[in-house]
């Protein structure tokens, strides 16, 4: 990977970082965090689901046990944020390990892996709806504590920075992975797996590095919502509208595609916010939209907004020279 | 341990709720057994029928067992429409298509729903919710055995109609070969659009069964959704027998597990299953590939 291939990414990074200098108010702030969020735990999703092609309906799983990692030891066991932050991403990490290497070595696929994933994450929200650990049903909260090593800051603008840090750095491996020798054999098991192996591509190995690499993102994102909302309880963080936020965004936006998730994720935000406006108080409505849009994605724009953006953007070009001879 | 009798309670008990599960994951099997997709939206869709047997109850003092020939038809009209002009044409044909486009479509339906009747949980009160049967020292709850009779009821009915009808043949055929029974001049399309109408009437039914001891709301069907999965994936995908059999095994295993770990860690065992399965025996019980 040259510094130039990953200098778009670098650049869009760089300007979602000045977008909180431009005197935006807080409530937008809050909105974007919100966003960028959702968006790294998409990027997860699209490592595996988008590269690899294995698409998973439990990403709330290593979500989940991110969020759960960092409040436990910070509330139960005293630690400091960042190093609860970490140990976060790595149980997340662990735990994309271990459901990836009982269902890959099971040799599931296609609907039996998004069944057997929404199962796992389902059996995490109840264990952690009944054990104490977790503070079971009624959650566990985090002590408003302002401060660095609290990873709690009285300026939002700098947690707006840390999530745009992880989510530009996830951009940064995203790419990595489309010209890497890894990303290749990944994409060539999720074009075939069995002309994949002919060749000598080991199909397991890959796929357990893609999860692995997906449910750290996933997970980090969990870390920063703790640290956000500085609450969490079973039905937020193993919850299943967080593993259908996760691939709707990548799947709008362009899915197995660097900025795919990060388009999604601001695309899906800005419905949503403006279903609010219009139709403020009824439940469900934007919900409805997504819904909708996620079927006119599927059915016209297979490869997402991205996609479609890249094909109007041939299309003039290809016609430009013809409108200049006449 | 449980004297006995609390024991065969909880069985009989069991495999009624289980019959329920049969009902709903036999329009989940048979889909997958001819169009080879996972219908996630079959929760949704099961949340509608409830819906729309507690509006005619409400609405129009339908008792919920009358609406029977109004409800199971409306699915079927339901089913065929969504297959037939939006999942079959919006998914070109890919299996990871499918699953997102039903899973849009639960979405949608689900938060419909929503957006209507808000969360409330809403209930019927009939004569006979409340209603029991004694057998010997047992009480069995009167709506629940009818629920049983009727499952048995409809899964010999659409025996019948797969294995005697003209349609059940072309379905079977198309199931077997798709490129072959268009070739004999098979509409595929309807066909398939015809099996998904079918999955969703069997949900008619059990909202129908359902209704008169159970409550609705807008997320009252995903409730039912895993468990269909797990039953459909125990008795092995397309299996009807399997279904059934699978069904009744998760009932009976639901009703012991929470009588032995509470009501909130009992749901956990048939996930566990549903897993185990999975990773496991793919093909389930009965499955014939995987």
């Amino acid at each position: 990977m040259t510094a130039r291939e990953v200098l778009p990414h670098l650049i869009a990074t760089a300007l979602l970082a000045c977008l909180p200098f431009l005197g935006i108010s807080n409530t937008a702030l809050n909105f974007l965090i919100v966003v960028l969020i959702t968006a790294l735990a998409a990027q997860g999703w699209n490592i595996l689901g988008g590269f690899g092609g294995q698409y998973s309906f439990g990403h709330a799983a290593f979500f989940g046990t991110g969020a759960y990692t960092t409040a436990i030891l910070q509330v139960q066991f005293g630690w400091g944020a960042w190093p609860g932050f970490l140990l976060g991403v790595f149980a997340g990490t662990l735990t994309g390990f271990v459901i990836g290497f009982l269902s890959f070595r099971a040799n599931l696929r296609g609907s039996y892996f998004a069944l057997v994933t929404l199962a796992f994450a389902e059996v995490c929200r109840i264990v952690a709806n009944a054990i104490g650990i977790t503070g079971g049903a009624a959650g566990l909260l985090l002590g408003l504590r302002p401060g660095f090593t609290h990873l709690q800051f009285t300026d939002r603008r700098i947690f707006f920075l840390l999530a745009t840090a992880l989510v530009g750095i996830a951009l940064v491996v995203s790419r990595w992975i489309e010209s890497s020798r890894f990303g290749a054999q990944l994409i060539a098991v999720r074009e075939n797996e069995e002309a994949a192996k002919a060749v000598g591509v080991n199909a397991l190995h890959v796929k357990l590095g893609a999860i692995m690499i997906s449910a750290a993102m996933t997970a980090a994102a969990g870390c920063l919502y703790v640290q956000n909302f500085l609450y969490i309880d079973a039905n937020v963080a193993y919850g299943t509208w967080i593993s259908i936020e996760a691939l709707l965004a990548p799947i709008v936006g362009g899915v197995g595609t660097a900025f795919g998730p990060l388009a999604g994720a601001l695309c899906l935000g800005a419905l949503g916010e403006l279903t609010k406006l219009f139709a403020d108080g009824v439940p469900g409505i934007d919900l409805v939209l997504f819904g909708i849009a996620l079927i006119l994605i599927i059915a016209l724009a297979p490869q997402g907004l991205i996609g479609l953006v890249r094909r109007l953007w041939a299309r003039r070009a290809r016609r430009a020279p013809f409108l200049k001879e006449a | 341990m449980y004297p006995p009798e609390i024991l065969i309670e909880a069985t009989l008990n069991g495999l009624m709720t289980g019959a329920i599960y049969a009902l709903i994951a036999l329009g989940l099997t048979l889909i997958y057994g001819v169009l080879h997709i996972i219908n996630f939206a079959h929760g949704a869709l099961l949340t509608c029928a409830m819906f729309a047997v507690w509006g005619s109850s409400v609405w129009l003092g339908i008792d919920p067992y009358a609406a029977m020939p109004v409800v199971v038809p409306l699915m079927f009209a339901l089913g065929y429409l969504l297959q037939r002009w939006v999942i079959g044409p919006a998914s070109h044909g890919d299996d990871n298509n499918v699953l997102l486009v039903t899973l849009g479509l639960s979405i949608i339906l689900e938060n419909a729903l929503l957006a209507v009747f808000r969360s409330d949980t809403r209930t019927l009160d009939t004569a006979y919710s409340f209603q029991v049967v004694a057998v010997g020292p047992l009480l069995l709850s009167s709506p629940r055995l009818i629920g049983c009779a009727v499952t048995l009821a409809v899964t010999g009915l659409l025996w019948v109609l797969l294995n005697r009808t003209d349609t059940g043949r072309a379905i079977r055929a198309v199931a077997k070969e798709q490129l072959g029974a268009r070739l004999v001049g098979i509409e595929v399309e309807h066909i398939y659009a015809v099996t998904f109408g079918i999955g969703c009437a069997c949900l008619g039914v059990a909202a129908c069964l359902l209704m008169p001891t159970f409550y609705v709301n807008p997320r009252s069907g995903a409730a039912f959704v895993l468990v269909a999965f797990t039953v459909v994936v125990l008795g092995g995908m397309g299996s009807i027998a399997g279904a059934l059999i699978g069904g009744l095994l998760i009932g009976v295993m639901e009703s012991i597990s929470s009588l032995y770990l509470g009501d909130s860690l009992g749901q956990i065992g048939i996930f566990l299953v549903f897993i185990l399965v999975l990773l496991l025996r793919p093909r389930g019980l009965f499955g014939a590939r995987a």
